[in-house]
């Protein structure tokens, strides 16, 4: 049964994701500026019959509807063009960057549960005292600040300041890595290179706040909110009417539940999340998907912007599903 | 609806007096807003520094003796005046190209405040009446509509609006259109939504018998319950938005170099983290001060206006 509901909600997912292709398709063929004198470069010392050639090649003098077809067939194998300016397929493009900002996405999400999980839960359950005031008057803080400037500042402090984790990069330069899944926490672990662990955590430690902070901020709002919510119901009176201890009753009654609306929340963060990454990648030297996007819009390598762009709506699409499928869990009166 | 016969025709006297009695309870509802708020610190605290943003973005040019946009190099990197070295011929410290920070600070108000302003505003206006006509008639444009809200929806916010400037270009209006292009959806959801349960209130019935149009229903009887709820989520939405206008600036996706907005003065500033610290962060402290107000107002309104939407 459940099964059966996942296997809908992934056909769901189809259309979204072809319109999500198509609207990214429009916009990328429809701005000024034709892509085969990008190509060339700003000199337009090519031959007519040449770019003549490149047009066909890139099937730019099909109608419009043609290379729409041409785009979702492409895209259905896989397929997500080529890139101009760096000469090489757009897919292998980003599957070279994509680990960097998965691994950073991934700390950020750890040290956005880490931090917002306990405080949402503490300020619930001792509401109105100095701990609970200074957690939330710290996540009002949270959801005002620009992630950029964030950045910076504990660039500011840790690394100009105090000199304890570096400014740029995901590895020191004096440390060599063997690459192997592109996770470089994982592929030093998997080659017991202690050195490259150390250094690429402590690559990690402020990008992942920078990211990770805003989205704890929001996530711990409403994690104190839903849990108010359910230590004032009638089945955790009764738990305690029981003489459960309070922490079971605060860990398996109450949170269970306010677990389920936060998970919605969590699952829209990684959203804001993929988007703040282009920031952060930028603010940090971050070798990822994001900082690939801002360099090569600057470099007006469109099939590359598209095809991260894409990446990126599909990814969001795709984490948006785990979160459903979470759901269902948490919460059997659901049945999706 | 043809069962509805019209009783009588509204003349000209019965709308003015309708109008009258309307701006009273507008005007009882304003005084009563502005009681409420002043038993709202916090609020009042929003309220106060929103508008002072918005009278110094104003006076601009009349504040400072400085161009915004012309330094001089002799005093590049002046610090502010309460660090060694520093000055108040430039109380908030020079940039790499001498310009007076201050000015610079209070001239890259105006973009946010406009930036902010302008797209919440088409957004609300957009999204309000879109998702009233959709929640109102329903049917198959409500359809169309609405899908293609959840397709945006599916998009994350920023990567949808650094696409969309790199696909543009940088300049005011793509800023705005960028910005705009989604966050009418929020607007159209929160509208829609309240529609469908407020058409079918018994006053709306009411109204349809006494003979009123579908769109005077919709602007006259059911818009005026749900238009405090619209405000309260602009001004959410506002500081957010300005959160977005400064990334995409930071990002260089923003206005061209020359204007000076909050957030490419933080990135410029980067460069000289190890020799200038204030060059980055305090452009950064503006845009937080006043996001800050504008979320501390628009709970405060929340509270007052709209307690449903709270979530504590």
């Amino acid at each position: 049964m459940r099964l059966l509901k996942i296997v809908e909600r992934i056909l769901v997912m189809i259309p979204i994701v072809i319109g999500v292709a198509v609207i990214v398709f429009l916009f990328m063929r429809l701005m000024p500026g034709d892509p085969v004198d990008i190509m060339m470069g700003q000199g337009g010392a090519v031959s007519a019959g040449e770019a003549a050639r490149l047009r066909e090649e890139f099937n730019l003098d099909k109608p419009l509807r043609v290379q729409l077809g041409i785009f979702l067939s492409d895209l259905l194998r896989g397929d997500l063009g080529y890139s101009y300016i760096q000469k090489r397929p757009v897919v292998s493009l980003i599957s070279e960057r994509l680990p960097a900002t998965i691994e950073l996405a991934l700390g950020a999400l750890i040290v956005g549960l880490a931090v917002a999980v306990p405080v949402g839960i503490i300020s619930a359950v001792k509401q109105n005292s100095w701990i609970d005031r200074l957690s939330m008057a710290g996540a009002f803080l949270g959801i005002s600040m620009p992630g950029f400037w964030l950045g910076i500042v504990l660039l500011l402090l840790f690394s100009v300041s105090l000199n304890l984790l570096p400014v740029q990069g995901r590895l020191s330069q004096t440390v060599s890595l063997q690459n192997i899944t592109g996770f470089y926490v994982l592929d030093s672990l998997l080659t017991g290179n202690w050195a490259a662990l150390r250094s690429s955590l402590r690559h990690l430690v402020l990008p992942s706040i920078t990211l990770g902070l805003p989205m704890a901020a929001v996530v711990a709002r409403v994690l104190r909110s839903s849990m108010l919510e359910t230590l004032r119901t009638d089945y955790v009176t009764l738990a305690r009417a029981k003489g459960a201890p309070e922490t079971g009753v605060v860990l398996r009654h109450a949170l269970r539940n306010a677990l389920i609306p936060t998970v919605t929340v969590v699952g829209l963060q990684v959203g804001v999340l993929l988007g703040g990454n282009m920031i952060v990648e930028t603010v940090f030297g971050w070798p990822g998907l994001g900082r690939t996007v801002v360099e090569s819009i600057f470099n007006r390598d469109f099939p590359l912007v598209q095809g991260a762009v894409m990446m990126y709506a599909f990814i969001f699409v795709l984490t948006n599903l785990i979160v459903d499928i979470i759901y269902t869990y948490l919460n059997p009166k659901i049945q999706m | 609806m043809e069962d509805v016969v019209p009783i009588k025709k509204v003349s000209m006297e019965d709308r003015l007096y309708n109008w009258r009695l309307r701006l009273n309870i507008w005007q009882g509802n304003l005084t009563d807003l502005l009681t409420q708020l002043w038993h709202h610190p916090l609020a009042m605290l929003g309220g106060i520094v929103l508008l002072a943003y918005v009278v110094l973005a104003l006076l601009a040019p009349h504040i400072t003796v400085y161009d915004p946009s012309r330094g001089n190099l002799r005093e590049r990197l002046t610090p502010p005046v309460w660090e060694e070295g520093g000055t108040w011929d430039h109380p908030l410290g020079t940039d790499a190209q001498g310009r007076d920070l201050l000015t610079r600070i209070l001239h890259g108000s105006r973009v946010s405040l406009a930036v902010g302003f302008l797209s919440v505003g088409i957004s609300a206006l957009i999204g309000t009446a879109l998702g009233a006509l959709c929640g109102f008639f329903g049917g198959w444009l409500d359809n169309i509509i609405s899908r293609f809200a959840d397709l945006l929806l599916s998009f994350p916010y920023l990567i949808f609006a650094i696409g969309m400037m790199a696909f543009l270009g940088p300049g005011f209006t793509n800023l705005v259109l960028a910005l705009t292009f989604k966050s009418w959806v929020e607007f159209f959801r929160l509208v829609r939504g309240a529609m469908l349960s407020e058409k079918t209130q018994e006053y709306v019935e009411a109204a349809r018998v006494s003979g009123q149009g579908a769109l005077a229903i919709i602007t006259q009887e059911t818009l005026p319950n749900i238009i405090q709820s619209v405000f309260v989520l602009a001004t959410l939405r506002m500081g957010f938005l300005i959160i977005m206008e400064a990334s995409l600036s930071f990002l260089g996706l923003g206005l061209p170099a020359r204007i000076p907005a909050w957030g490419s003065m933080v990135s410029a500033g980067r460069d000289y983290l190890l020799v200038a610290w204030w060059v980055s962060t305090l452009p950064g402290i503006a845009i937080l001060v006043l996001v800050l107000a504008i979320n501390l107002f628009g709970e405060g309104l929340r509270d007052i206006l709209d307690p449903r939407l709270k979530v504590e």
